[in-house]
């Protein structure tokens, strides 16, 4: 199963048989206050540079969620798609709750790379989020990222999360969207709160892989909410969703990518564990 | 006489739920009032619990234990209590607001709020305006109190005020918000009374808003 993501210039294969793919967090508001306030005074200065950064740090694809108060995202989503697009050249990953916002991304992808295939993120088992969402996926030619819940919340059993998936894939079907096209995320719930909730995610995860065999992703620093020392626990999870079947993490690139290749590495996705050596080599010299 | 209460108190810090519910019950025996034992036991451990986890010494896991103990402890008291009348500190109205489905954050405000003493009533996750407006008329509570995790839910909270001002209702409470991307700022501009930016403050503004 491939999911193919494409730029202007380049192509992302996610793919079980590949190495991991990183899909770069940083250009998100969300506990960024800076950010958030440069959005909303319609600078994009600091989105530009999270982008290089993050594709220097090794992010395969770009994720743009620019959701903050005080930002109209129908305007500033497609400029801000518009200036990663024009710094990086990495695909990129539409993040937002706004279908319009992301009808107007869309365009200015196409714009931009006609020949292009974005990622979405994100439509998930609501019913009013599936029709809004999914047409605008299949118009463009785009993938699609599923969450694992929908008009009940979070459900606590995997078998309940794989039947959300299993939905989502269904109706995509049914828009001629092909399974290939939807990269589902099991969701990661805090271990602080309940701490049977990554042994959750992960039977999710494996049943998902199984039964439908799609690629998969998750936001996986949520896991460690209300612990210490977080990067140890994100670390060793990232491992362990990478083995369940994850193949395209949202992660922060600069923080995690040593552990991810280490993990790709452990599984087999690294021959003679080259890209692993060259990232060491890279950090010392940067040292 | 004192000293089962500080007893109680360091057991429930410790999270010892059982041991937490015999010492209450003890300290009833002993002739102890259970308004007494509720200040200075439960709630006196509940706040260096809040004053811990605000210093970064205790964490999430620790608070919900803490929590549990503090309940174990309520489940003897509380009979006791509504028997005696013995006013609570206020009702408080709690929920994440419409569209964001975060509850740790709001839940571990509540039951910090339960641990000071406050009557709180939660409204969940996905919480709709009109639901808090059924919930102010129905309760009357002195506080409201609203979560939200994400900026594109956060500006629900400003719909949620709205809608509690078209409803007639928006003077006759408190409106306290809080959670990750919301600022002292944004609630300004909102018209809420206070924002918090952890669990322990938010007791601290609600013990003062409830005065």
């Amino acid at each position: 199963m491939e999911t193919i993501l494409k730029s202007a210039q380049k192509t992302v294969v996610i793919s079980p048989e590949k190495p991991t793919v990183l899909i770069g967090e940083r250009i998100n508001p969300t506990g960024k206050k800076r950010l958030a306030a440069a959005l909303a005074a319609g600078d994009l200065e600091i989105v530009r540079r999270e982008a290089t950064a993050q594709v220097e740090a090794g992010a395969d694809v770009l994720d743009i969620n620019v959701g903050a108060a005080g930002v109209d995202e129908v305007e500033m989503l497609p400029r801000a798609v518009r200036a990663v697009m024009e710094v990086a050249d990495v695909p990129v990953c539409i993040d937002t709750a706004n279908v319009e916002a992301l009808r107007a991304a869309l365009e200015v992808h196409r714009e931009l790379a006609p020949e292009g295939k974005p990622l979405v993120n994100s439509v998930n088992g609501e019913e009013a989020r599936l029709e809004a969402v999914l047409p605008l996926v299949a118009e463009y030619g785009a993938a699609v990222i599923g969450l694992t819940m929908d008009d009940e919340g979070i459900p606590s059993a995997p078998e309940k999360r794989l039947a959300v998936a299993r939905k989502i894939v269904e109706r995509a079907g049914a828009l001629g969207i092909p399974r290939e096209d939807i990269v589902i995320d099991c969701l990661a719930m805090t271990v602080g709160a309940d701490s049977n909730a990554a042994r959750v995610t992960l039977e999710a995860i494996r049943m998902v892989r199984e039964e439908l065999g799609v690629n998969q992703t998750l936001g996986a620093s949520n896991v460690s909410f209300g612990l210490p020392d977080r990067e140890t626990i994100n670390q060793v999870f990232l491992g362990m969703v990478i083995l369940a079947g994850v193949n395209c993490p949202i992660v922060d690139a600069a923080k995690v990518r040593p552990a991810i290749l280490a993990a790709d590495l452990l599984l087999g996705r690294d021959a003679y564990g080259m890209r692993y050596i060259r990232a060491y080599r890279k950090r010392r010299r940067q040292a | 006489m004192a000293d089962i209460l500080q007893e109680i108190a360091t057991n429930l810090y410790d999270g010892e739920d059982e041991k937490v519910a015999q010492l209450v019950q003890k300290a009833l025996d002993e002739g102890m009032s259970p308004q007494e034992v509720l200040n200075d036991g439960l709630i006196a451990g509940m706040d260096v619990v809040g004053r811990d986890f605000k210093a970064g010494d205790l964490f999430v896991p620790e608070v919900l234990i803490a929590a549990r103990a503090m309940q174990a402890g309520m489940d003897v008291l509380r009979p006791l209590l509504a028997q005696g009348n013995v006013p609570t500190v206020g009702k408080y109205v709690i929920g994440t607001v419409q569209g964001d489905l975060h509850d740790i954050g709001k839940n571990l405000v509540k039951m910090m709020l339960e641990g000071a003493g406050f009557e709180v009533i939660d409204l969940g996750v996905d919480v709709e305006p009109g639901v808090f407006i059924e919930a102010v008329r129905e309760h009357q509570p002195k506080v409201v109190g609203m979560s939200a995790l994400l900026t594109t839910t956060m500006v629900n909270m400003k719909a949620t005020i709205e809608a509690l001002e078209d409803a007639g209702v928006r003077d006759s409470v408190k409106i306290m918000v809080g959670g990750a991307p919301v600022t002292a700022a944004f609630a300004e501009e909102i018209g809420a009374d206070a924002y918090a930016p952890d669990a322990p403050t938010a007791v601290e503004i609600a013990r003062q808003l409830a005065e």
